[in-house]
């Protein structure tokens, strides 16, 4: 069974179709890079994989199951534009929310091994308003992999990352594809995201126009996936 | 179980939060003091007809005053994407909203009382003649301000003009829990007892709780989720 299934999926804003027909499937461990120009539907195509979306047609499912259900959600860690925490809060305190809110048995406890994971222990009480952009994006990580999902949906993870925030989160990913996670990433940084991923997704106008294993090719030269079946 | 512990929490994140910036208490507390004092200009506070109708005053100040808050209930989630986080997280939508609700009520109450004294002076009113009654009309037509004024938040908060938009959308469906609220209030504070066609208004106001407490824990996924 593939970790995330979508078949025959549409959706809609208005008469508007922002996506036609994708179907994709990413298997346990897999890591799929899913590029394309702006506006060709990889948001909203990431929001319907997680489920904050509904679909016009066709289906998402992630181990067989639909991503509102639960047990889904569980196994299921997103990044999107925005970082999700909480500027009131303290760095130890967003991440304790969220611990409670994914039922850990110790939030306390992975909240400090997360924060010192991505190097904020130091400043755990400190409340987030008052943080550098990177380490805002580094608590949102901190945040995205602290219930330790099987399966990570992430739109642009690398943008406006500094250097270390994108340092953590490679090292990370490359430590969640060994233990067996499966990874979509939406991206416009093909070096950093073909580096990660096994598998490639164009989409070119809410339709999948690639779809398929990284090949050196696309290593070598980021622009030629969009040379080959992209618009140029 | 688990249910309560996501309801506090949820409850417990969105009072911290409010009680570091203060922004909404602060401003809805501000706005029910200077309504109070306005409306005191218009009313002789000697005359018996301001004590009929100053249950009428009271809870027009209190559906005012409590939008602010509840304006913001919502909207506090959308600086950082953090409702994405909040409905991708393995919790019920019922239990993000009797969260939310549950902060709110307890910040519109607040309000409330402290701005009851106040009411007392201005309008020369003998409130605390029977403060168990009156608290328990407070708390009944402040949870069904609350529950309504939550999942309108829910369901204006992407919208642009979500600050007008939501009295636009909540003040006609709490027209019977206001007509409620006012009647009992204004009967509390003449010192008269709750009996006859009032006890009709009273079980309204439980009524209407109930049924869009319920109402909107059963919506509450569909508003969400889009």
């Amino acid at each position: 069974m593939a970790a995330v299934a979508v078949d025959g999926l549409w959706r809609f804003y208005g008469d508007y179709a922002a996506l036609r027909d994708i179907r994709l499937e990413a298997g346990e461990g897999a890591c799929l890079a899913l590029i394309g120009r702006n506006g060709a539907g990889k948001t909203t195509l990431l929001r319907t994989i997680a489920g904050f979306a509904r679909p016009g047609k066709g289906e998402v499912r992630i181990f067989g199951k639909p991503p509102r259900d639960a047990q889904t959600r569980f196994r299921m860690g997103f990044i999107g534009h925005g970082i999700s925490v909480y500027d009131e809060l303290s760095a130890l305190e967003n991440l304790m929310l969220y611990g409670k809110l994914y039922d850990l048995p110790d939030p306390k406890r992975s909240a400090m091994e997360w924060l010192e994971r991505t190097g904020l222990e130091r400043v755990k009480d400190g409340l987030v308003r008052e943080f550098s952009r990177g380490m805002r994006q580094r608590l949102a990580v901190a945040r995205a992999f602290l219930h330790n999902p099987s399966v990570l949906l992430l739109d642009e993870p690398f943008t406006a990352l500094d250097d270390k925030a994108i340092a953590v989160l490679q090292s990370l990913l490359r430590d969640g594809l060994a233990s067996g996670k499966t990874i979509i990433m939406s991206t416009h940084q093909l070096r950093e995201a073909l580096e990660l991923a096994s598998h490639v997704a164009l989409l070119v106008r809410g339709k999948v126009a690639f779809h398929g294993p990284r090949t050196p090719e696309m290593v070598n030269d980021p622009g030629w996936v969009y040379a080959r079946y992209g618009e140029g | 179980m688990r249910l309560v512990r996501q309801v506090l929490t949820i409850a417990a994140k969105d009072l911290r939060a409010e009680l570091r910036t203060k922004e909404a208490i602060n401003a809805s507390l501000a706005f029910a003091l200077v309504i109070l004092l306005m409306f005191s200009f218009a009313f002789d506070p000697e005359a018996d007809t301001t004590r009929e109708i100053s249950g009428g005053l009271l809870w027009i100040v209190f559906a005012f005053a409590g939008t602010l808050i509840l304006n913001r209930s919502f909207a506090r989630e959308i600086p950082n994407d953090c409702l994405d986080a909040l409905i991708s997280a393995p919790i019920p939508g019922a239990a993000l909203f009797l969260g939310k609700a549950i902060a709110n009520f307890l910040m519109v109450l607040a309000v409330e009382l402290v701005s009851l004294p106040i009411f007392g002076i201005f309008y020369n009113v003998h409130w605390a003649q029977q403060p168990a009654q009156l608290f328990g009309v407070l708390v009944l037509a402040t949870w069904g301000l609350t529950v309504i004024g939550t999942i309108f938040s829910a369901l204006t908060v992407n919208i642009r003009l979500r600050e007008v938009m939501l009295p636009m959308l909540t003040y006609p469906i709490l027209v019977p829990a206001l007509m409620g609220a006012m009647r009992l209030t204004a009967v509390l504070v003449l010192g008269k007892p709750i009996a006859g066609d009032d006890l009709s208004w009273l079980k309204m106001l439980i009524g209407f709780d109930v049924m869009y407490t319920a109402a909107s824990l059963v919506l509450i996924e569909t508003v969400l989720v889009s």
